[in-house]
C-alpha cells in the first residue's frame, strides 16, 4: 500500500534529470518554499529543439516525480511541441496523481513554460504557445485545476 | 526489511496483556451489561472494574469517569455540553491556538452558534503564559479548554497554574489529556481541572474508546440520549471489550509509569542528540524541559516533510510530518505556525515519537537512514546554504 502509484514512486525514488546545467539557455523557477513546493527547470536549446533539461525541486513526492516526468517529456522535443504539453499530459504519463496533488503537475508545467519564456526573452523569440503566459502568475490561480 | 514504528503519538499497538483481557468479552462473556441475569451482571462488573482502573490512573473517583468512543468524543462532549449547559451564564470560551482539531473545530462550530471564542497565543516554546489566560477572561467566560500535552511538539502546559486561574474566576476548566495520559503524571485532585479527556489507543489500548473525567459537582448535560448507560449521560450499549481493554491499559500505564517515562526519554534524547550532531541544519522545535518523554519534532532545512516521510517509509520507518503537502490546504501545521516557525521550515518538519517497543537499535537504524535520505533530498533541492531561502 503506497500513497502513489508505481510510476510516480519510480520517478520520485529515482528521479531523472536532477541537477543544474552549466550554461542553460533558459531557466524557469516557480513556486516558493513558503507554499511547500518550488521548482527550478533549466533547458538547453539547439535549433528550436530542447536538447537537455535539468531540474531541482523542493517539495513533496509528487512534485519531484512531476519534475522528473516533465523534464523527460520535453527533451528531444521542439519548443512548440514542448509548449503544447499540458499538466494533464504530465499526470497521464505518471499514471495519475491523487486529487490533492494535481497542482504539482501544474507547477511542473508552469516551470517548463517559464524556462522557455526565459529562453525566448533572451533570444528575442516569440512562440504562439507563450501567448498570454505570465511567468509570475499566482500559484493559487492554478490550485487543483486540470488545465486542458 | 527492518520495520520501525516511530509514530506512537498517532497510535500505539495493543499490548498482548491488554488483548488477552479483551478477547473473552467478544466470545464468552458477551452479555449486555444492562441485563439482569448472571451473564449481564458479570459484564457490568467488568465495566466497573475498568472504570476504577482508569480512575486510578488520574487519581479520580470511579463515579467521575464516563466512557466515550474516544478522545474526540470526550472533547466534543465537554465543549458542547458546557457551552449548552451554561448558556444562561455567558457565551465566551477560551482555548489556545495549538489545540487538537477536536477542540478547534468544535470551537468553530460553537462560534457559528453564537459563542465567542478566544484562541490564546503561545510563547515560542509552545507554552501558554498564565497572564495571557488571565487577561482573556471576561464576565461572559464559561469555559477554558487547554490541552495538557501537545500532540505535535509534545509541549506540556502549566495546567495546574492555568486551572488555578480558572478556579479563582469561577470558570470551568477542561483539558484534553489524550497525549498526556500515561506519559506525564496526572492527579486531577491536585491539578484542579473540572473536565479531562482521555483516549485508550494512545496508551497501548484499543481504538474507539476513551473517557471523559467530570469532576463531582460539575453539571454536564447528557451527550447521547437513550438508555441508562454511563449514568444516563452517554446512552448506548457499552463497547464492552474495548472498555475492558482501556481499563487494563490504564492499569499497566500506572504500574509501568516510571520505567515507561525513563525508557522513552532516554531513547528520545539519544535520537535527538545523534540527529542534531550528524545532520547539518536540523532544529528541535519546542522546549525539552516541558515535553512529552517520547516526542521529537525536528525541522530539516531546505527539504519538504512529505518526501522525507515517504522515503523513510520505503525503508520501513513510520513517522509523521507537519508539512501541508499531505493536506488539502496550503497551510501547514497550525501548532508550529503559532510558535512562530516560518512556513518554509514547517514544511520540512518531522514528528518522531518513540514508545515502549522502541529499541536503541531501531534508533540507530533510523538515524542512519535519515542522514542518507536528507542528503539525497538536499541534492534535489534548489535551496541550499549558498542560495538561501
Amino acid at each position: 500500500m503506497a500513497l502513489y502509484n508505481e510510476t510516480v514512486m519510480e520517478h520520485f525514488m529515482n528521479p531523472k534529470n536532477v541537477g543544474e546545467l552549466e550554461n542553460p539557455d533558459g531557466t524557469g523557477v516557480y513556486g516558493s518554499p513558503v507554499c511547500g513546493d518550488m521548482m527550478q527547470i533549466q533547458i538547453k536549446v539547439e535549433d528550436d529543439i530542447i536538447t537537455d533539461a535539468k531540474f531541482k525541486t523542493f517539495g513533496c513526492g509528487s512534485a519531484i516525480a512531476s519534475s522528473s516526468m516533465a523534464t523527460s517529456m520535453i527533451v528531444g522535443k521542439s519548443i512548440d511541441d514542448a509548449l503544447a504539453i499540458t499538466n494533464k499530459q504530465i499526470v497521464e504519463e505518471l499514471g495519475g496523481l491523487p486529487a490533492v496533488k494535481i497542482h504539482c503537475s501544474v507547477l511542473a508545467d508552469h516551470a517548463i513554460k517559464s524556462a522557455i519564456y526565459d529562453y525566448a526573452q533572451k533570444n528575442n523569440k516569440t512562440y504562439a504557445g507563450l501567448e498570454g503566459f505570465d511567468p509570475d502568475a499566482d500559484e493559487d490561480d492554478h490550485e487543483g485545476v486540470i488545465e486542458e | 526489511m527492518r520495520q520501525v514504528y516511530l509514530d506512537y503519538s498517532a497510535t500505539t499497538p495493543v499490548k498482548q496483556e491488554v488483548l488477552n483481557e479483551m478477547l473473552p468479552y467478544y466470545t464468552e462473556n458477551y452479555g449486555n451489561p444492562s441485563s439482569l441475569y448472571s451473564l449481564g451482571l458479570k459484564t457490568k462488573e467488568a465495566i466497573d472494574k475498568a472504570r476504577s482502573q482508569v480512575a486510578s490512573l488520574i487519581n479520580a473517583d470511579s463515579k467521575e469517569i464516563f466512557f466515550t468512543a474516544g478522545g474526540t468524543e470526550a472533547d466534543n462532549w465537554a465543549l458542547m455540553g458546557i457551552a449548552d449547559g451554561l448558556k444562561h451564564k455567558g457565551n465566551h470560551i477560551i482555548t489556545s491556538k495549538v489545540e487538537h482539531h477536536a477542540i478547534l473545530h468544535s470551537c468553530e462550530f460553537l462560534e457559528k452558534h453564537g459563542y465567542d471564542v478566544t484562541y490564546l497565543d503561545v510563547e515560542p516554546d509552545g507554552r501558554i503564559k498564565p497572564e495571557t489566560l488571565e487577561k482573556a477572561i471576561t464576565s461572559k467566560t464559561i469555559l477554558i479548554s487547554i490541552m495538557m500535552v501537545n500532540n505535535e511538539v509534545g509541549t506540556v502546559q502549566p495546567i495546574r497554574e492555568l486551572a488555578g486561574i480558572a478556579n479563582r474566576h469561577n470558570v470551568l476548566f477542561h483539558t484534553d489529556a489524550v497525549q498526556a495520559l500515561g506519559n506525564v503524571s496526572i492527579d486531577v485532585k491536585s491539578l484542579g481541572v473540572d473536565l479531562l479527556s482521555m483516549s485508550a489507543h494512545k496508551i497501548y489500548g484499543p481504538k474507539g474508546v476513551g473517557a471523559l473525567f467530570v469532576r463531582k459537582g460539575v453539571r454536564l448535560p447528557n451527550f447521547l440520549h437513550g438508555g441508562a448507560q454511563e449514568m444516563g449521560k452517554r446512552a448506548g450499549t457499552e463497547n464492552l471489550p474495548a472498555i475492558v481493554g482501556f481499563g487494563k491499559a490504564s492499569e499497566l500505564a500506572k504500574e509501568n509509569f516510571n520505567d515507561h517515562v525513563k525508557h522513552l526519554s532516554e531513547l528520545r534524547n539519544y535520537m535527538v542528540d545523534r540527529i542534531v550532531a550528524e545532520i547539518p541544519k536540523v532544529y528541535l522545535n519546542g522546549t525539552l524541559k516541558y515535553r512529552h518523554p517520547g516526542n521529537a519534532n525536528l525541522t530539516f532545512d531546505y527539504i519538504e516533510g512529505e518526501s522525507l516521510l515517504i522515503l523513510l517509509d520505503s525503508k520501513g520507518i513510520s513517522v509523521s510530518t507537519g508539512s501541508a503537502c499531505s493536506s488539502k490546504s496550503l497551510k501547514p501545521s497550525h501548532v508550529l505556525d503559532a510558535m512562530g516557525i516560518p512556513w518554509e521550515q514547517i514544511h520540512g518538519t518531522l514528528r518522531i515519537t518513540v514508545g515502549d517497543f522502541t529499541t536503541k537499535e531501531d534508533i540507530d537504524y533510523v538515524v542512519d537512514q535519515l542522514r542518507n535520505i536528507v542528503e539525497t533530498l538536499r541534492k534535489i533541492s534548489p535551496i541550499n546554504d549558498e542560495k538561501g531561502w
